[in-house]
């Protein structure tokens, strides 16, 4: 999970966090780390460009992006369906 | 005095503070307030940004352009404007520039190729950088952005001074915000009916003054 903070952290430039500042559980929206909407858009950029995912049901992205820890399960879970 | 001239020193606006960003340095009404020579633009903006103690969670997702911006007003109003002498609808921003959003147009051109980056598309209106100036400081009031091939005072002047008139707004940041890839130069003034300390009227004469002080 480490390395998918650092991809967030760079992918939204979030300069003044560093991974440990982000935790596993966090919510990422709202009164978390306080994402918005564009953010929405870039993890959903991150998913594509680094792990090759398309998120496509837009009525998952709620669920994928409430923490650090969904988003990781999100990407084991494809990944695990690929292989 | 005649009524005119009653009505002209009723009308008659200040030039309260002034903020330039060139060639690495920050002048604060004339006077180098920041340094930071050998570092690109994000680098130079993102060291002033932090020596200046500014807190404004955006700021690292802004482009160049609004970065300019928000810093160049964060110094400006700095101990020369006192938010709650107006309400939110009362001060206006009028900026021009050059070059538009193309600083950030053509980054996001690149990422077309591949993956459109949402964060840049965003930026890509040179008017943005108002917004975020205006969410920064909670103004609601009038603003506008122009290009121009260069800096117009006699343009400036005149529109700021009818929104002045019709009571559009009491206050105004205004000036000139040109950004592209490492060429830059930003020269805001701010705008007030009262006159300050050391102010100078507003007029063309006096803005096309330090534009030319400030702008080297």
């Amino acid at each position: 999970m480490s390395d998918l903070k650092r991809q967030i952290i760079v992918q939204l430039n979030l300069k003044d966090l560093k991974p440990e500042d982000i935790g596993d559980d966090q919510p990422l929206f709202v009164e978390g780390l306080g994402l918005d909407s564009i953010d929405a858009l870039e993890l959903i950029v991150l998913l594509q460009q680094e792990y090759k995912i398309k998120l496509s049901n837009a009525e998952d992205g709620p669920k994928v992006f409430q923490s650090v820890r969904t988003m990781a399960e999100y990407i084991t879970a494809h990944q695990a369906q690929k292989e | 005095m005649n009524n005119y001239q009653d009505k002209r020193l009723l009308t008659e606006k200040y030039i309260i503070a002034s903020c330039s960003i060139r060639d690495s340095v920050i002048y604060k009404n004339g006077k180098a307030v920041f340094e930071e020579k050998g570092d690109p633009i994000s680098g130079f903006l993102d060291k002033a940004y932090q020596y200046f103690n500014t807190r404004y969670p955006k700021f690292y997702k802004m482009d160049n352009l609004s970065k300019l911006g928000l810093l160049a007003t964060e110094i400006l109003l700095n101990e020369n404007f006192i938010a709650g002498n107006y309400q939110s609808d009362e001060m206006g921003i009028v900026l021009m520039n050059a070059s538009a959003s193309l600083d950030t147009d053509i980054k996001y051109y690149k990422t077309v190729s591949d993956i459109a980056s949402p964060a840049l598309f965003v930026y890509t209106l040179p008017n943005i950088v108002i917004g975020e100036i205006c969410i920064r400081n909670n103004f609601k009031g009038e603003n506008a952005f122009f290009v121009f091939k260069q800096f117009d005072a006699t343009f400036m002047a005149q529109y700021v001074n009818n929104l002045f008139d019709n009571n559009l707004i009491k206050g105004c940041i205004c000036g000139w915000l040109e950004l592209l890839e490492e060429n830059y130069k930003a020269v805001l003034l701010l705008v007030e009916k009262q006159q300050g300390n050391q102010s100078l009227v507003f007029t063309e004469e006096n803005i096309n003054k330090i534009y030319r002080i400030d702008n080297g």
